[in-house]
Formats: C-alpha cells, sequence, structure tokens
C-alpha cells in the first residue's frame, strides 16, 4: 500500500526532482526545498521560472525573474551560470557534456562548458528548448515551427514548419521524433527521418480539451504520455511511424477532472498522473489498472518526479501541499 | 474546488496610445499615487518608468494567429506566458496594467483575455484606456489606422495635452473621438492628470456591470425623456459634443465617393458605429442572429455592446463581443416602470447599416 509523507509549503510549485536520492521542491518564488534528514532550504531566485533535471551531473538548472541561471547540486550547492540582468529568464535546459542552454525573448543562449557562449536568434520568441539526446543539437519551439541548430556548427538551422505557436518541446529518447505541444490544445510531431517535404514527416496528435503542459517518455521511448484531458493520453511511438494511424491510450479517466501533470516510471511500464484537484493516480499501460497513490489535496498537481530506483514519487502542487509517495509503503 | 480556482480574479487594465500621447505618464502616476494597490505592470521597454519598487515586466509584443481559420482571431502570446508567470505568486499585486507599444493593435490584448483559458481562469479584462494628444491625434488619424482603432476599441479615453490646443479645436478632437467611439467614456486632461477611479477598476468587460456604469452607452439617458429617432442630432446634456454616429456616417460616404469637402475633423475616420434600437425580442430570432452577424461580419466588428430585452423574460440580457467572440449573460430584473427596449451598438469598419437594421426588426416580437 502508497503512503504519503506530505510537505506543506507556501506557494506554487514549479517542479520537483530526485538528485541522487534526494526530492527536491522548487516554489514560483525561488526558494527551493529539499528532504535531506530533514527539510532545508536555498533561495535560488527572487522569482522562478523554468527548471531542468540534469540527469549527467545529476543536478537542477534553474532560470528566474532576477535574469539568472542557476544550478543546484544534490547537496544544496549553488552555483551561477549565467546572468542577464532584468530579462525572465523563461526557458532553461540541460545539454551534454555540460552544455546549458537558456533563452529570453528571441535568443537561444548556450553555454558550453569551457565557458563560451553561444547565441541563437530566432524571428520569434523562443517557447521551448530540447538537446537532442545525441550530438550537441538542441530543437527550439517558436511560432510556426521549430528550428534546429548544431551548437558547434555555425549555419543555418534546420527548420521543422507547423502553423501556429508552439510552447514547449521534447525529443523522443533515440532521437528520431520531436514532438511539440501548441497553443491550440495539440501536440504536434515530426519524424525526422522522413523525408523533409514528406507529408508522413507530419505526426497531428489532437482532440484534447485544454493546453497540453506535461509531456513524459515511457521508459526506452516507446510511449508518449501527456496531459490536457480527463485521462492521460499516452501516443504509441514503438513503430517507425509513432503514433500514426493508431489511437492513444487513456489512462486513469475522470469525468471532468483534468490532467495536470503526468510522469512516466523509469522503468516500468506505468505512468503517475495527477489532477487540477490535487489527486494521484498510477496507471498501467498493459491492462489500464489503477492504482490511488494520493488523495485530492489543496491544488492542481503542477509537478511529478521518479526517484532513480522507481520506488518514490515526489509532487509538487499549485497551493504548495506537496510530498513523497512511497510506493513500498 | 481548488483554493486557485477561487481566488477572485486579477483585473487587468490595458493602456494604449501613441507615442508621446502621456501613457508612461500615466503609469507613474499610477504607480506613485497612496491608493494602497500593489500593481504588476507589463511594459513592451523599461523605457521611463521611474518607480521601480512596483513588479515591471518586459514583455516583447508577440501576436498569435490561431489556427481556426478565423483572420480576426488574433491573441498575444507573449501575456499568455508572462500573466502565467506572475499568477504563480499572485499575492504580490492586487492588479495588472499591460502598457502597448504606441502602434499596438489593442485587439489582440484584449482577446487574450476571452481566448486563453488558462488567462481566462485567473484574470479579467477590466478596461481599455486610450490615451490621446489633442494637439497631434489629426496627423495621426491621417498617417495609421493603429490611432483610430485604439479610440474606437476603449473604454476610456484621456484626451492628453489639452493644454496644447486653443478651445475650438480642443473641441473638434473631442467630437472626432465621439464619432469614433460614441459609447466610450471621455476625459480631458493635461499631464495625464485623472483621478485615477475613471481609469481603475471600471468592469468595462464585466458584464454585470459594464453597461450599468455606463453613462454614454449608446445614445440615450434614462433619465431623460426624450427619444432620439435615427436621425436625432441634438446635443446631450452632459457633453458639448457631436454624439451621433449618423452624421459620421454620411460623411463617410463622401469621403468614398471623393466629395471636395472643407477641412473635417472626421475625414480620416474610417470606424463607424451602428446604434440599433427596438422593442422586445424574440429569443429564437435574436440569437440565431447575433451569431450569424458575428460569424460573418465579426472581422469588420471592433465592439459591440448591447442591453435586451426578452418577450416574457423578467430580467434585462446583456451582450458584449470583440470581433467574432461574443458573450451574453442575464444581468438584473428590469425596474418597475423601465422601459423594456433592446439597444445594440455595434462599432467597426465596413459595416451594412441597412442590412443590420433590417435583420435586427426581423428579431423583433411582432405585435
Amino acid at each position: 500500500m502508497p503512503t504519503v509523507a506530505p510537505l506543506d509549503l507556501e506557494g506554487h510549485v514549479v517542479g520537483v526532482a530526485f538528485l541522487k536520492d534526494t526530492p527536491f521542491f522548487a516554489e514560483a518564488s525561488g526558494t527551493i526545498h529539499r528532504l535531506d534528514h530533514g527539510l532545508k532550504t536555498i533561495e535560488a531566485h527572487d522569482g522562478l521560472l523554468s527548471l531542468d533535471h540534469d540527469d549527467a551531473s545529476d543536478s537542477l538548472l534553474t532560470g528566474g525573474e532576477d535574469g539568472k541561471v542557476v544550478r543546484i547540486s544534490a547537496d544544496g550547492t549553488m552555483s551561477l551560470v549565467a546572468e542577464a540582468p532584468r530579462k525572465w529568464i523563461s526557458q532553461v535546459a540541460a545539454g551534454p557534456q555540460g552544455a546549458v542552454a537558456y533563452a529570453y525573448g528571441k535568443t537561444t543562449h548556450v553555454r558550453l562548458a569551457d565557458g563560451t557562449t553561444r547565441d541563437f536568434p530566432e524571428e520569434r520568441t523562443v517557447e521551448g528548448i530540447a538537446f537532442a539526446p545525441k550530438g550537441l543539437r538542441i530543437a527550439v519551439a517558436r511560432y510556426n515551427g521549430v528550428s534546429m541548430h548544431w551548437v558547434a556548427i555555425a549555419g543555418q538551422p534546420a527548420d521543422l514548419e507547423w502553423k501556429g505557436a508552439h510552447t514547449g518541446i521534447t525529443f523522443s529518447p533515440d532521437g528520431r521524433f520531436v514532438v511539440t505541444s501548441m497553443q491550440e490544445n495539440a501536440l504536434h510531431g515530426w519524424k525526422l527521418d522522413a523525408k523533409a517535404d514528406a507529408e508522413a514527416r507530419h505526426m497531428r496528435m489532437t482532440g484534447y480539451p485544454a493546453k497540453v503542459k506535461s509531456l513524459s517518455w515511457s521508459a526506452k521511448g516507446k510511449w508518449l504520455a501527456s496531459s490536457g484531458a480527463p485521462a492521460a493520453i499516452v501516443w504509441p511511438f514503438q513503430g517507425k511511424d509513432g503514433p500514426m494511424g493508431k489511437a492513444p491510450l487513456e489512462l486513469g479517466t475522470r469525468g471532468n477532472i483534468m490532467v495536470t501533470a503526468v510522469a512516466c516510471h523509469p522503468a516500468e511500464d506505468i505512468v503517475a498522473i495527477g489532477y487540477d484537484d490535487g489527486m494521484i493516480l498510477a496507471a498501467r499501460f498493459a491492462d489500464s489498472k489503477e492504482v490511488l497513490l494520493r488523495r485530492p489535496g489543496k491544488g492542481a498537481i503542477t509537478a511529478m518526479a521518479w526517484s532513480k530506483n522507481g520506488r518514490q514519487l515526489a509532487f509538487g502542487s499549485a497551493t504548495g501541499d506537496c510530498g513523497v509517495v512511497d510506493l513500498a509503503g | 474546488m481548488t483554493e486557485t480556482s477561487t481566488q477572485k480574479p486579477i483585473p487587468v487594465t490595458v493602456l494604449t496610445g501613441y507615442l508621446g500621447a502621456g501613457k508612461t505618464t500615466l503609469l507613474n502616476r499610477i504607480l506613485s499615487e497612496n491608493h494602497g494597490r500593489k500593481y504588476a505592470v507589463i511594459v513592451n521597454e523599461f523605457g521611463e518608468i521611474g518607480i521601480d519598487n512596483d513588479l515591471i515586466v518586459e514583455s516583447d509584443e508577440e501576436i498569435y494567429e490561431m489556427n481556426n481559420g478565423c483572420v480576426c482571431c488574433t491573441v498575444r502570446g507573449d501575456l499568455i506566458r508572462v500573466v502565467e508567470g506572475l499568477m504563480r505568486r499572485p499575492g504580490r499585486f492586487d492588479a495588472i496594467i499591460v502598457e502597448t507599444t504606441g502602434l499596438a493593435d489593442p485587439v489582440p490584448v484584449a482577446q487574450t483575455f476571452f481566448m486563453d483559458d488558462d488567462v481566462r481562469a485567473k484574470t479579467e479584462l477590466d478596461a481599455v484606456v486610450a490615451l490621446v494628444d489633442a494637439k497631434h491625434l489629426p496627423l495621426r488619424l491621417k498617417d495609421s489606422r493603429e490611432a483610430e482603432d485604439q479610440i474606437a476599441f476603449a473604454d476610456v479615453v484621456l484626451l492628453n495635452k489639452t493644454d496644447l490646443v486653443t478651445p475650438e479645436e480642443l473641441e473638434r478632437i473631442e467630437a472626432t473621438v465621439r464619432v469614433i467611439n460614441p459609447s466610450a467614456r471621455i476625459y480631458r486632461t493635461q499631464r495625464s492628470e485623472i483621478d485615477l477611479t475613471k481609469v481603475l477598476d471600471q468592469g468595462a468587460f464585466n458584464l454585470e456591470k459594464a453597461l450599468e456604469n455606463d453613462p454614454h452607452f449608446l445614445d440615450q439617458d434614462e433619465h431623460d425623456d426624450h427619444v432620439c429617432g435615427p436621425d436625432c442630432d441634438h446635443d446631450h446634456h452632459h457633453h458639448d459634443h457631436h454624439a451621433h454616429d449618423h452624421d459620421h456616417h454620411h460623411h463617410h460616404d463622401h469621403h468614398h465617393h471623393h466629395h471636395d469637402h472643407g477641412p473635417s475633423p472626421i475625414h480620416d475616420v474610417t470606424v463607424q458605429s451602428i446604434s440599433l434600437r427596438g422593442g422586445e425580442m424574440n429569443p429564437d430570432r435574436f440569437f440565431p442572429w447575433i451569431q450569424k452577424i458575428t460569424q460573418t461580419d465579426g472581422p469588420n466588428i471592433l465592439r459591440l455592446k448591447g442591453i435586451i430585452a426578452f418577450a416574457g423574460d423578467a430580467e434585462r440580457y446583456v451582450v458584449q463581443g470583440v470581433h467574432m467572440i461574443i458573450e451574453g449573460d442575464h444581468q438584473r430584473a428590469w425596474k418597475d416602470g423601465e422601459k423594456r427596449e433592446t439597444r445594440l451598438v455595434f462599432i467597426g469598419r465596413d459595416l451594412d447599416r441597412e442590412k443590420l437594421e433590417r435583420t435586427f426588426r426581423a428579431c423583433e416580437v411582432q405585435a
């Protein structure tokens, strides 16, 4: 029977992560809490906007309203990565070889491990950044599509065009697909190994009643789970054409309560599903079986992350009622 | 439900106006006056805002066209992001002010607060306030459509820098503003000096409050016995301006027919307003009609407002719209002795007055 260790914080939680085995909870205020033999707190920003977990170094990258990009390690040590005074750092992403991408306005900045920074301007605002799983390459979500840049090589970006506003972006773990979330309640995907002008290159994933704000790839990238509906919508990506012509799984369907966050288990084909009322379920892809992980709370679930061994799930909410679910009880 | 969903929506005031019209001066007044309220301000550039103990966010205008085939369905993507960020820490401010650039189209700004579900859930558009430089308005109207759009779209117009023009010029300018927008409240100001209660907390988009507080709504006062016919051209007592759009319509026609007029303040006006007034409406006809009008003529409609008297309905029904977006609701019971009539005003371009009047009439309950 899963048990919940609650942690009551003040405000909106932007992100959660396990660094080593320590759960971290990052508040929009810029305060970051961790449960490391008791509750410990650091002030990372005056206003925290963006966050990414750097798996390679097992650290957190955060961007703030204070124009700072900060790296936080498992013991709570903070270091300043970059600073742009008075700008809102709306995007951060951790890349390979110690690279860090961050953005404000229309330019993505990539800071390499040696301290040099490269700039990648777009015509429109940068709304999402993802590093490719292989090679030092970024994909930038912007209005009317995606720009793909090789970080080390100067040159024209490869553009993936699709009309509309793309507000978030992710690569499939095998690097074959790029998927964006859109302003108009849809996902759009590109099959990167298809010919640029081929119709088969595009994947339209529509039918959501709300904007998709949370995406999570399952173990080995076979499935992509998403929020934005009163169920977790899970698209099959096993085939070479991705989800085209296939129906997604709908897991944890609940009347009119919207799913606000999803997090796939690190090893099993299971997804944790967080709802607008604070409830969390786990659902198995194979048979849609559900387990209640947390009863409804004060506010919408905004973030979830599994521990590396997959036995614990940290969660945060819009109202600060957070916690850690232990599956073993 | 959750705490977040029961929070009172944060009011948003939009400040528009050409470069040099006095937006920053007004903003500095709002931020420095001792009114006990805290504001988050979204600006295009930090510019000359002198106060830095308030929450000021720089944001690049980012227009999104929605993928629904409608050319007028535009929103401001940057506002969606910034408002979402601000609302994660709601305790810091009581209201939001959006200052637009001089050339900004106010429509996408306003539509953001209706078309984006997340923004709409947490905020409420309070009013669009346009600052007009009295000295330079005639020139602005000649060389840009934006200046006219900003006035046409506003709920409150501050006719600013009145000290730089003669009383006669000021009369003409105010008449021009009134022609462009007969339902806005107009205040004459110098150095953007205004009682802030006339600018903030207007509830101009709030169906319950909007029309109730609007003394200029259409062309009538409840306490004025005189009933204007379609050709009425008299001035109402509370404003000595040229109040009606009908004249403008004729001038407008002349303009298109290249008549050789003398200098007229309304020569460069391309916006028209059409006021409709009728008796009790048949809801089975009225709703399909207003839906159809806003669908087909939506791109030409900047604003629409109305009070509808439905036959057999004890309550007043109010509607308001921006382009193709329209919303309506019951407002309050009709008062004893209150005349049950329907009033609608459309502000826009290239509207077919004859068609609107005829089709509107067809929705009336037949006596």
